[in-house]
C-alpha cells in the first residue's frame, strides 16, 4: 500500500499498524478567553494552554485499539511552536510511542496542515488517522475532511464509536438527524466527537517514562509544503454581549412576563 | 462579479431549511449571483422546493444513483467537476455542510472559511471563533474560488416567493469512490418541531436527573409548542440522544424563545443559543451564569416550578 511499509495490508498480523493521532496546544477551554485591545488577535499570554479536547478523545481511542492489539504503534504529531512539545510529552505520557512536532512559528491554515500531515503518511506508512472533530480556538472543523481529500481516502468525521474488522471499519457519526452509520475501507482519516470515550488521566510514573520516549523535531520549512492560499484573520472584536434581563420572583410572574412579549 | 453556488442540503425527500438560509449569506454579497445545486439519487421535489428561493438564479440538479446518502467522499467531487462557473461555494454549518464542504475546498486546493456570520464583501467575512468569546474578520484571496460554510443561526431564511429555472446538469465525474458505505440512521424522530427551526426551544440540563425526569421538559415544550434541547451534560448522561444537543459541538440555534432549564451556562453551551430573541433561565442557584445572559431569571427548584409552569400555560 505505501513504500515504506514490508507487507501488504493483508499480510501483516494487524490490518492497521500504526495510528497518526493530531494533537493541538490551544487555550485550556477552562479560560475565558478575551480579544486584546488592539484587535490583533486574543490574549494568550501567561493564559493555560492545553490539548485541544477532542484531540485527547482522538489519543485516547487510538491507544484503546493499540491496547485490543488491533494496531502496533501509535504516534502523535502537533504542528506549532516549541511550546507545543508540553502537550506531546502529554500525548507520550498518556501512552503513544512517538511524538513528531512540525515547528512553525506562523499560523498553519488547515489545507497546511492537511498535507503536513499527509507527507508524515507518506514518509511513516500510516494505516488510520484520527483527529479531534474541531480545535477549541479556531472552531475550524476542516482538517480531517480536507486530509482525507487530498490522501484520496474514506473520512468519518464527528465519529462516536470506532469498530474496526480487518480493512475495514464501522462508525457510528453523531449528526444533526441523530446516528449515522457508515462503512469505510481502510485507510481513513476519523474526526472524534466527544462522547467516543473519556480520555485517561496522566500517572506520574508515566510522566517520567515519557520523557525516554522519541520527541522528534521537524522544521516546517524543510517539508516543502504548499500551504494553499492563505486565509487572513484581519481583525478580532469581542462578540455582542447580552445584557442581564429581568429576575420574575415566581412562576406566575414568569408567565405574564411571557404573555406580554407574545410569547406564551 | 460574484457567481454563487449553494449546496442543497436535503434528507433525500425534502429540502432542509438551512439550504433557504445559505442562500440568505449568499444573496448578501453584492450583486452577486446565486445558483443552487441539488445532488441526489432523484431531485424532483427538492428542486422544485429550491427553484421557490428568494434570490436565486436558477438550480440544477445532479442525479444519480450513488447520491442517495449524502456521502462528503461521494458528493465532493461531483462539486467540484462543476466549480469553474463559480467564484464561491457555499454549504450550511450544520454536520452535512461541516462534513462536505472542507473536502471540496481541499480538492479545489483551497482553504475554507467556517461558520460565516456575516458578510462584509465578497471576500471578507465575520466569524466567531473560540466559541464564540472572540468574531474573527478574516479575508480570503481573491485570485481563487472561495469555499465556506454558512453559521445559519446568523441568517433568516429568504421567502419562497421565486420560481427559477431548474436545470438537470450532466455529471461529468466517472469516478465516484466506493471506500464509503452508508449503512443507517438511527434518529429519535419526534413529532416535535425540529431543533434547528423552532421558534420556541425548551432545553434541559444536568439537573434533571434521568431520562425520566425530562418528561417535564417534553410536557412544557409540547404545551408551548416548542422543540426540546439539552446540554451536553445531559446528553453525556443519556437522558436524552445526542441531536438534542445545544451549543459550541452540538447544534446552533436562535429562536424566538429559549429556555434553559436547570442548566448552568457554560460558554460552550450559551455560544449556541446567543442569537435567541428571548432567553428564559429557571435555575436553583441564583449566581449560575446563565442568568447573565437571561432576559427573564426565575431561581426555583426546577422540580416543582417546572409543573407550575406547564399548569398555568393552559
Ligand atoms: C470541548 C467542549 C465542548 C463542549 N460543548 C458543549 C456543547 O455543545 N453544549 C453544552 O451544553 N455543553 C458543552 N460542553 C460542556 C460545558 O462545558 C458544560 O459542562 C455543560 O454545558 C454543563 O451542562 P449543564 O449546565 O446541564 O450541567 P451543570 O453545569 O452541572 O449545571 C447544572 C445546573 O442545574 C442547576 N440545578 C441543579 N438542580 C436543580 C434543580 N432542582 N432546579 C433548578 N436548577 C437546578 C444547578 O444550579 C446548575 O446550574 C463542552 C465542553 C467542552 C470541554
Amino acid at each position: 500500500m505505501d513504500n515504506n511499509d514490508p507487507l501488504p495490508l493483508g499480510a501483516r498480523s494487524n490490518e492497521v499498524e500504526k495510528i497518526l493521532v493530531g494533537l493541538k496546544r490551544v487555550v485550556d477551554y477552562n479560560v475565558r478567553v478575551r480579544v486584546k485591545s488592539d484587535g490583533s488577535d486574543v490574549e494568550t499570554d501567561g493564559v493555560k494552554m492545553s490539548i485541544n479536547p477532542f484531540d485527547e478523545i482522538a489519543l485516547e481511542e487510538a491507544l484503546r485499539i493499540k491496547e485490543r492489539g488491533d494496531a502496533s504503534e501509535v504516534i502523535v504529531i502537533s504542528v506549532g511552536t516549541v511550546d507545543a512539545q508540553q502537550q506531546l510529552r502529554t500525548g507520550l505520557a498518556m501512552g503513544a510511542d512517538h511524538a513528531i512536532l512540525v515547528e512553525s512559528d506562523s499560523s498553519v491554515d488547515p489545507l497546511g496542515l492537511a498535507q503536513t500531515f499527509k507527507s508524515i503518511i507518506d514518509r511513516d506508512g500510516i494505516d488510520l488517522v484520527i483527529l479531534g472533530k474541531q480545535a477549541i480556538d479556531d472552531d475550524n472543523s476542516q482538517t480531517a475532511q480536507m486530509l482525507s481529500a487530498i490522501w484520496g481516502r474514506p473520512q468519518a468525521t464527528f465519529a462516536s464509536k470506532l469498530d474496526i474488522a480487518g480493512n475495514k471499519a464501522t462508525v457510528t457519526r453523531e449528526v444533526d438527524a441523530g446516528l449515522e452509520v457508515i462503512e469505510i475501507d481502510l485507510p481513513a482519516v476519523i474526526s472524534t466527537d466527544l462522547r467516543m470515550n473519556e480520555p485517561r488521566y496522566v500517572k506520574l510514573p508515566d510522566i517520567m517514562k515519557a520523557r525516554k520516549k522519541p520527541l522528534e523535531l521537524i522544521a516546517m520549512a524543510d517539508l516543502g509544503i504548499d500551504q494553499g492560499p492563505e486565509i487572513k484573520s484581519v481583525m478580532f472584536e469581542p462578540p455582542l454581549e447580552r445584557e442581564r434581563g429581568v429576575m420574575v420572583n415566581d412562576v406566575a410572574s414568569l408567565v405574564a412576563v411571557l404573555k406580554e412579549k407574545g410569547l406564551a | 462579479m460574484s457567481k454563487v453556488l449553494v449546496i442543497a442540503e436535503h434528507d433525500g425527500v425534502m429540502l432542509n431549511p438551512s439550504t433557504a438560509k445559505t442562500v440568505a449569506c449568499a444573496a448578501s454579497i453584492n450583486g452577486a449571483i446565486v445558483d443552487i445545486a441539488v445532488f441526489a439519487a432523484t431531485a424532483g421535489p427538492i428542486a422544485s422546493e429550491a427553484a421557490k428561493l428568494a434570490s436565486i438564479a436558477r438550480v440544477v440538479t445532479y442525479e444519480r444513483s450513488e447520491n442517495k446518502h449524502a456521502l462528503a467522499a461521494v458528493i465532493a467531487p461531483q462539486i467540484v467537476a462543476v466549480a469553474g462557473e463559480y467564484t464561491h461555494i457555499f454549504g450550511p454549518s450544520t454536520t452535512f455542510g461541516k462534513d462536505l464542504m472542507p473536502r471540496v475546498a481541499a480538492l479545489l486546493g483551497v482553504n475554507q472559511i467556517s461558520d460565516i456570520m456575516s458578510v462584509e464583501s465578497s471576500h471578507i467575512f465575520k466569524r466567531p471563533v473560540y466559541a464564540g468569546s472572540a468574531i474573527a474578520t478574516v479575508e480570503a484571496p481573491m485570485d481563487t474560488i472561495l469555499v465556506a460554510t454558512v453559521r445559519i443561526a446568523s441568517y433568516s431564511a429568504v421567502t419562497s416567493n421565486n420560481s427559477a429555472l431548474i436545470e438537470s446538469g450532466s455529471p461529468s465525474v466517472v469516478d465516484i469512490p466506493t471506500h464509503t458505505r452508508f449503512i443507517e440512521v438511527k434518529s429519535g424522530a419526534t413529532d416535535r418541531p425540529d431543533l434547528q427551526t423552532a421558534t420556541k426551544v425548551v432545553s434541559g440540563g444536568r439537573a434533571l436527573a434521568s431520562a425520566e425526569n425530562f418528561d417535564i421538559i417534553y410536557k412544557l415544550a409540547d404545551k408551548l409548542g416548542a422543540g426540546v434541547g439539552a446540554s451536553r451534560a445531559a446528553v453525556d448522561a443519556g437522558y436524552v440522544p445526542n441531536e438534542m444537543q445545544v451549543g459550541q459541538t452540538g447544534k446552533i440555534i436562535a429562536p424566538d424563545l429559549y429556555m434553559a432549564i436547570g442548566i448552568s451556562g457554560a460558554i460552550q453551551h450559551l455560544t449556541g443559543i446567543k442569537d435567541a430573541g428571548t432567553i428564559v433561565a429557571i435555575n436553583k442557584d441564583e449566581e449560575a451564569p446563565i442568568f447573565e445572559v437571561a432576559d427573564i431569571g426565575l431561581v426555583a427548584d426546577l422540580f416543582t416550578a417546572i409543573p407550575e409552569l406547564t399548569e398555568a400555560l393552559d
